[in-house]
């Protein structure tokens, strides 16, 4: 009857594991037309950069396909991080920020999580035809002030206008240089097993913050977009804290995505305690109503953090200490196995895996 | 989180798991959760880890989006390619293959298809495009029926002539009749639906403890009223009685909702007959089961076999690209298998493996 019950279980496991390695080994890019799910950063988007863009463009640097391109300077010791990120946002104003504040924070945090210092940016603008002049300004003016909040310099741009409804409003372009002075070399290469993963802090706020902004939902609530530049919370992690093995914010398809990330790019497993993982209870109440998982959701000021478990607790330290960190806490470690596999230890004591997002979270029916 | 964190007690669960193992006393259980809600609610949380080993659960037909057959899916596409029309449905439906593509995809050709949280939502949309046709996909049991109806004479009154609904809903009852009546199931009891039952009230379960002898609890969706209810069906058989029973109190009303029946009667009536998808169509008497496919929906939907028993589960049909929408849907059985049935699968492997099995 065991016997019996070790095979079936072996069957079930051996087809799961099926779907696992068919997604990751062969991955194959095989559609027709450009969908939202592309857009997610779930396995759409990853499904159309590795299957397709990377394939065309491949090169060293590319294909390490890091948050942003290392790049070493011929017979120097300079070590550049160059990285790019388009902003499209709906509503373009949102509570806790607006587009431009996101598109400056976006790339400092992109570089920053490299574990370089972000020092100049590039801003380009798509804008439709009648946008309103006032409401560029405004923009202007916040990405401004994040850009000195984050100490990086505006140095080069560029303007496009479209025909009404060629774009909505406007779309901004930012790209950033930042340069390595530390020794830190923060790569998902470093990971290993027993290593404390840490969050900086609540997580899903930006994404809830939006998602209510939008015309269609009536939930009032006053949660905030985290939006943020992260170079100094992580320059102050840096500085106390030794081992730290890998860095990434977690924007797009949120914390279950960098987490999913980090099982596949390692083939370790990774443990989640879901009491652990702060979350503000507003954030948790409106992802109640919707249906939605707060781990898939995009955070604009908040990264996960793989530290050594000698450091973890320095590094918790580290973090609290700085205004920006106040939230952080560990939240899970790296595991030798399942390898490839996120689970969650979840809060009523069973076990659940926790997915990457496949497209755009989608709210539930009932 | 208030009326959420009280009904997430791990400790109280751990309890009651402890019960329900006394109770069961090793005799192997199956009882069926009928709504796609309870399955996501059972693998959200790990219900099963906690569980009994010898208390199984197989999910049931109730996940609106699962159980809607392809050729449903291709008309809708048909009606959201139509020119000057605004095509709304809830945000799950969008991703549900039909035989050539999803909504999504013919939206990103060029198809305007809105997602919308409530069919209200849909005919203010009629109202702000006075020009086009707005058609709203109204799928679901009678959880969602009374919002429809609601809506459809919402628009009737306000004389908005651009607004229509295509008509996808269907009724609890005839799904467990047919479950009841096909020859090739064991089941020990029901785990009923919350939300429909809140509309339908619970008379008309009680041919299902009358006729087919098997009890019935109407189950809240947090975890401790899933194990909650599953120590009632056990209590039901330690004692021999078989009756429907209410566990979800503070929702369910044994009458139902008579404004909501009501409306429902006023805008909509039975068809006498309605394709599922894996059950076939569904008439007065019985049942007929639809041509068997690769995808083993309809068995699964009855719990025949576990949803990785299916010839293309992991191979031809994943969540990227769904054959079966009980892969598309977080409620359909196949997904959250998919999603969260591997580890606890592989750690009762290692169970037995370390038994030396």
């Amino acid at each position: 009857m065991a016997a019996e019950k070790l095979q079936t279980l072996s069957k079930a496991i051996q087809n799961i594991e099926k779907v696992r390695q068919s997604r990751q080994s062969r991955i194959k890019f095989n559609d027709k037309t450009i969908t939202m799910s592309h857009g997610s950063g779930g396995t759409a988007s990853r499904n159309m950069i590795e299957g397709m863009i990377i394939k065309i463009f491949s090169n060293t640097v590319l294909d390490k396909l890091e948050d942003s391109a290392i790049l070493q300077i011929k017979d120097t010791k300079l070590r550049l991080a160059f990285t790019t990120d388009s902003y499209v946002v709906s509503p373009i104003f949102f509570p806790g920020g607006n587009i431009g504040e996101m598109a400056v924070n976006g790339t400092v945090n992109d570089l920053a999580v490299s574990g370089a210092d972000p020092l100049w940016l590039s801003v380009s603008f798509i804008l439709e035809e009648g946008f309103e002049i006032d409401e560029l300004r405004r923009i202007l003016k916040s990405m401004r002030s994040a850009a000195d909040k984050a100490g990086v310099l505006i140095v080069t741009g560029d303007t496009k206008v479209v025909q009404r409804g060629s774009a909505d409003k406007i779309f901004i372009n930012t790209a950033g240089v930042g340069v390595f002075q530390k020794k830190n070399v923060l790569s998902s290469a470093n990971v290993e097993p027993g290593d404390k993963i840490l969050i900086s802090g609540s997580v899903g706020d930006h994404g809830i913050a939006v998602m209510l902004a939008r015309e269609a939902l009536e939930i009032e609530s006053d949660i905030q977009s985290d939006t943020a530049p992260l170079n100094g919370l992580i320059s102050a992690l840096l500085e106390t804290t030794k081992e730290v093995h890998f860095l990434k914010d977690a924007t797009r398809g949120g914390v279950a995505t960098v987490l999913n990330e980090i099982a596949l790019n390692t083939n370790y497993a990774v443990a989640v305690d879901e009491n652990a993982v702060p979350i503000r209870p507003e954030v948790n109440g409106a992802c109640e109503i919707l249906g939605l998982d707060p781990l898939t959701i995009a955070n604009e000021g908040c990264f996960v953090a793989v530290v050594g478990s000698n450091d973890a607790e320095t590094a918790v330290q580290a973090l609290q200490s700085h205004s920006q960190g106040s939230d952080a806490c560990i939240i899970g470690e790296v595991l030798e196995e399942p390898q490839g596999m996120v689970f969650l230890k979840t809060a009523f004591g069973g076990y659940r895996v926790l997915d990457m997002l496949v497209g755009d979270p989608l709210p539930r029916i009932c | 989180m208030k009326y959420v964190d009280e009904f997430r007690d791990g400790e109280l669960a751990q309890k009651m798991a402890a019960e329900i193992t006394r109770i069961s006393n090793g005799k192997k259980y199956k009882f069926m959760e009928v709504c796609g809600g309870h399955t996501h609610t059972i693998f959200k949380h790990g219900i099963e880890d906690i569980l009994p080993g010898n208390i199984e659960l197989i999910h049931g037909p109730g996940c609106p989006v699962c159980v809607l057959p392809m050729g449903r899916i291709d008309d809708a596409i048909a009606i959201a390619k139509t020119g000057n029309t605004i095509f709304t449905t809830f945000g799950d439906m969008m991703r549900v293959p039909g035989s050539h593509g999803s909504l999504l995809d013919v939206k990103a050709e060029g198809a305007d298809v809105r997602f919308v949280y409530s069919p209200l939502d849909a005919l203010n949309i009629a109202l702000q495009n006075p020009d086009k046709q707005v058609v709203f996909f109204a799928i679901g049991f009678e959880t969602t029926a009374p919002s429809t109806a609601v809506t459809l004479l919402q628009a009737k009154a306000d004389d908005i002539q651009n607004f229509s609904v295509f008509c996808n809903h269907v009724t609890i009852i005839p799904t467990i009749k047919a479950i009841l009546d096909s020859p090739d199931l064991r089941l020990d009891g029901f785990i009923g639906p919350g939300h429909v039952s809140m509309v339908i009230g619970l008379s008309t379960y009680e041919f299902i403890a009358r006729d087919y002898q098997k009890p019935v609890v109407i189950s809240g969706f947090e975890p401790l009223d899933i194990i909650q209810s599953i120590l009632m069906l056990l209590k039901q058989h330690q004692t021999g009685k078989t009756v429907v029973e209410n566990q979800y109190i503070r929702v369910v009303n044994p009458e139902g909702n008579l404004k909501s029946l009501q409306v429902i009667s006023k805008t909509m009536e039975l068809r006498p007959y309605f394709e599922w998808r894996g059950l076939g169509h569904f008439e007065v008497q019985g049942l007929r089961v639809a041509d068997p496919k690769a995808c083993q929906c309809g068995e699964v939907l009855k719990g025949v076999i576990k949803p990785w028993e299916c010839k293309v589960f992991g191979t031809a049909c994943t969540p990227e690209n769904p054959i079966g929408s009980c892969m598309v849907s977080p409620e359909g059985a196949c997904a959250a298998y998919y999603n969260y049935g591997r580890l606890s699968l592989s750690a009762k492997r290692r169970e037995l493996l370390d038994a030396g099995v």
